[in-house]
């Protein structure tokens, strides 16, 4: 039987040149993933928009993982800071929607963290399930 | 908005549309507002399906396009490409992935999958409706490349980027430059000698005005982009700034009183810290190892070229390109693996390779015994058959393993070579050392990966068991004197280069190439190339034609003075905008300046210095501040295409 977490929509905002790279390395790899994953790519973390995110979740996504650059960014240090600033301030804003902030998640994703970022979309789904 | 959008769906032979249901792709979208023709293509790649595309966006009108296919990593210029031969500006195109991101990733899966592609091409499509035509922003490029490791890859890059006129900095890790080429003595598949062939290539590096060689340096770190990356080198000290007098440099190294294992002979021999692995070696001086020196001056008194206080360097660099020749490391047998580490008569192929070439014609003696009978057991760590091992031929080790015992044959005398393999794989020509070995009286049995040979030791002699396939698995055991494991290639240990660069590497873990056919160099980091055997294993000559292939990529990049970037910009709505400053505060390019009369204050963003990051785009509390290719309208009708029914 299908686990109600293979039901499940989720919205990955990747980066062009480091967690984009790492999530075609998994299907490269045929590491497996469920199909409920969706990405979309920007130039970096930081630039992602809380309405974007909010959007998305009030257009039916389950949850927005956001497949940071980290320490990685192309553009800098201030990738960092910023991305968590711009998840906090969105986080915010989905309590004041009555959005559990918990549906958003954030983690970097190296140009090579294939494996991760799998094992980060399996254990995302399951604790959306549980939401 | 785009009203006349033409959409193609891939099926990249089987790649795709072995999981995604590709006409059912087509028929979802071929409806939706603004789509104008819907199509699919066995390879949209191909001439033929690009020209068919070319034809149907002047023939049809077309507005957009949208391919849904590979990553964009591989074909987005591609497709673009096809764009403007038609006369659509090239962004009015966007490519949808559902091949690694769909096919690949959900391959057992193909109800969802097919589900999840018809989602994505919509999402595509919803995106290039708000698309805005744009031209490409140009940047000067430096017209100069770096090239990691000075091996017979990274040698053969410099010189042909200097010979096209580009400034090189060539960068090598040892204190002697050659890579593993300069160990192997007689070389297979070329009547020539690996240090030979290296001086060769020093003497040309030596000559050419255009080519900067460090020597003990490496890279500690790198920003900026292709084009203009700036590195920070370091150089270690070498202790030995130029020559002594006549024979001081022999008696600094007699003198020397620490001896450690030679890495150059894999620990057949040993040498001291102070230290040169062969007399014509390159750079012709000694130099003194930090890991092992005791600093207690002895040499200093002999030699006034030697200073132990020597400081490390630091240097800055600006480059267009970085090109990554770092190569490989032999397979090291792990103890007990075939008796290697615990029978000390069994060796691996470098070992036997340097023990052949230290050791005078005659005869062949090893630990006291003249060698008669050579044991080689072939595919040592490569075709390994468990997930994680290593999976993948070497390639070079069959050809190189023949070759040696035809040498080994030819300069010592009564010698048989017993050949234990699992198929022999001298490709192309070099199935003319598998015949010269056959000639010469070289035994051939094959074992089978489920019945590996057995190597042991038994009153002070060493015998190897083999079910062999040729004779009707038959099972045989013969004495040896020396037995050679054939080891295959791994990917360099200690290496952090691909940390530093971000380049992805593979399932064998050596650096990936954005493709291997069509883009056999390039990395998903636009301006990092790879070459040589850092990418696979490879023999000598293939990994001279992948370096000149990095070294033409990389000329054909740099050589126009220009290299165009994405107009990817910020643009402030200063309608919006009420020129509070806090974009300013994140820019980390100081791309946005305060203007605006001082009754409606506001910013404006300096498009030479705006890289496209897009951090001011959230903070700004009006929503002020769009990105071009990544507007709301773009992102929000591309979610709203992901969740459409
Ligand atoms: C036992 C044996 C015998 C062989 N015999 C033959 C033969 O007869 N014919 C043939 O065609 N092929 C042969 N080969 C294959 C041949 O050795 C390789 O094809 C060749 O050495 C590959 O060259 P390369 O430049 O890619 O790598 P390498 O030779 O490994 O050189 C890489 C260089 O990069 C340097 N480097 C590494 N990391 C860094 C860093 N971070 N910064 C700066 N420098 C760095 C290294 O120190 C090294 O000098 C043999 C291989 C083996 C193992």
């Amino acid at each position: 039987m299908e686990s109600s977490s293979a039901k499940l929509k989720v919205l990955v905002f990747s980066t062009d040149k480091i967690s984009d790279p790492a999530i075609d390395l998994a299907g490269l790899l045929k590491k497996h993933y469920p199909a409920g994953v969706y990405t979309i790519s920007v130039p970096c973390s930081s630039a992602i928009k809380p309405r974007w995110i909010i959007h998305a979740l009030q257009r039916g996504f389950d949850g927005v993982f956001i497949a940071a650059d980290g320490t990685d960014c192309p553009y800098g240090e201030l990738c960092v800071p910023n991305t968590a600033n711009l998840v906090a301030a969105t986080q915010i804003k989905m309590e004041k929607l009555g959005i559990a902030p918990q549906r958003l998640k954030m983690a970097a994703i190296c140009s090579i963290c294939a494996e991760p970022f799998v094992r980060y979309m399996n254990s995302f789904l399951h604790d959306l399930d549980t939401i | 908005m785009k009203k006349r959008i033409g959409v193609y769906v891939c099926h990249c032979g089987g790649n795709i549309s072995d999981v995604v249901n590709v006409s059912e792709v087509v028929t979802a979208v071929k409806d939706m507002e603004g789509v104008a023709i819907a199509k699919n293509t066995l390879f949209a790649c191909s001439d033929a399906a690009q020209n068919e595309i070319v034809n149907d966006i002047t023939s049809l009108h077309l507005d957009a396009l949208v391919i849904a296919s590979c990553s964009p990593k591989l074909h987005l210029h591609t497709f673009r490409a096809v764009a403007e031969r038609a006369g659509l500006n090239s962004y009015n195109y966007v490519q949808v992935n559902i091949r690694e991101q769909c096919s690949w990733a959900h391959s057992y899966e193909k109800v969802s999958a097919t589900g999840k592609a018809i989602q994505l091409v919509k999402s595509g499509i919803e995106r290039v409706i708000f698309s805005r035509a744009m031209e490409p922003f140009s940047i000067p490029a430096e017209q100069s490349v770096m090239v990691l490791g000075a091996g017979i890859g990274g040698m053969r890059s410099a010189i042909s980027l200097a010979n096209v006129g580009l400034q090189v900095y060539l960068l090598e890790r040892e204190f002697f430059i050659g890579g593993r080429t300069a160990q192997w003595g007689d070389l297979s598949a070329a009547y020539e000698n690996g240090p030979e062939v290296v001086s060769r290539l020093f003497k040309q590096i030596r000559e050419h005005a255009n080519i900067h060689l460090f020597i003990g340096a490496e890279l500690i770190s790198q920003s900026g982009n292709i084009g203009s990356f700036e590195v920070k080198v370091k150089i270690k000290p070498r202790r030995i700034s130029g020559d002594c007098d006549e024979s001081g440099f022999n008696q600094a190294i007699s003198i020397c009183p620490v001896e450690v294992p030679d890495d150059f002979n894999f620990g057949l021999t040993s040498r001291k810290a102070i230290y040169q692995h062969y007399p014509s070696e390159y750079p012709a001086i000694p130099a003194i190892d930090d890991a092992n020196c005791n600093f207690c001056g002895a040499c200093e008194s002999l030699c006034k070229s030697i200073d132990l206080n020597q400081k490390e360097e630091i240097l800055n660099l600006k480059v267009g390109n970085i090109i990554v020749n770092t190569g490989f490391d032999p397979y090291e047998p792990t103890r007990g693996e075939f008796g290697y580490n615990e029978i000390e008569r069994v060796l691996t192929l470098p070992q036997f390779k340097r023990l052949v070439d230290i050791s005078g014609a005659g005869k062949l003696n090893f630990k006291g015994k003249q060698i008669h009978t050579i044991t080689y057991i072939f595919c040592v760590g490569s075709r390994q058959g468990e997930e994680g091992e290593n999976q993948y031929c070497s390639r070079y080790c069959c050809t190189t393993a023949l070759n040696t015992a035809i040498i080994v044959k030819r300069k010592f005398a009564d010698i048989t070579n017993i050949h234990c393999t699992r198929g022999i794989r001298t490709y192309g020509k070099q199935e003319l050392i598998y015949e010269e070995s056959s000639r010469q009286g070289d035994i051939f049995l094959e074992f089978s990966f489920e019945n590996m040979p057995v190597v042991e030791e038994r009153n002070g002699k060493v015998f190897v068991r083999i079910k062999d396939i040729l004779t009707a698995n038959r099972e045989m055991e013969a004495e040896t004197d020396l037995v050679v494991l054939i080891t295959g290639m791994v990917p360099r240990r200690n290496n952090n280069i691909a940390q530093m660069l971000k380049i992805p590497t593979g399932r064998d873990h050596f650096f990936n190439e954005i493709h291997a056919k069509l883009r056999p160099v390039e990395t998903v980091i636009d301006g990092v190339l790879i070459a040589g055997t850092c990418q696979g294993p490879k023999n000598i000559m293939e990994t001279l034609n992948s370096s000149m292939a990095a070294a033409a990529k990389s000329a054909a990049s740099l050589s126009s003075g220009t290299i165009h970037l994405e107009p990817i910009v910020a643009d402030v709505n200063t309608d919006q905008c009420t020129g509070c400053g806090i974009c300013l505060t994140v820019c980390p390019f100081d791309a946005i300046v305060t203007a605006g009369p001082e009754d409606k204050p506001a910013v404006s963003i300096v498009i030479s210095r705006c890289k496209g990051c897009g951090m001011c785009l959230p903070v700004c509390p009006e929503d002020a501040i769009e990105l071009y290719g990544f507007t709301n309208e773009e992102m929000e009708g591309m979610i709203d295409g992901l969740t459409s029914y």
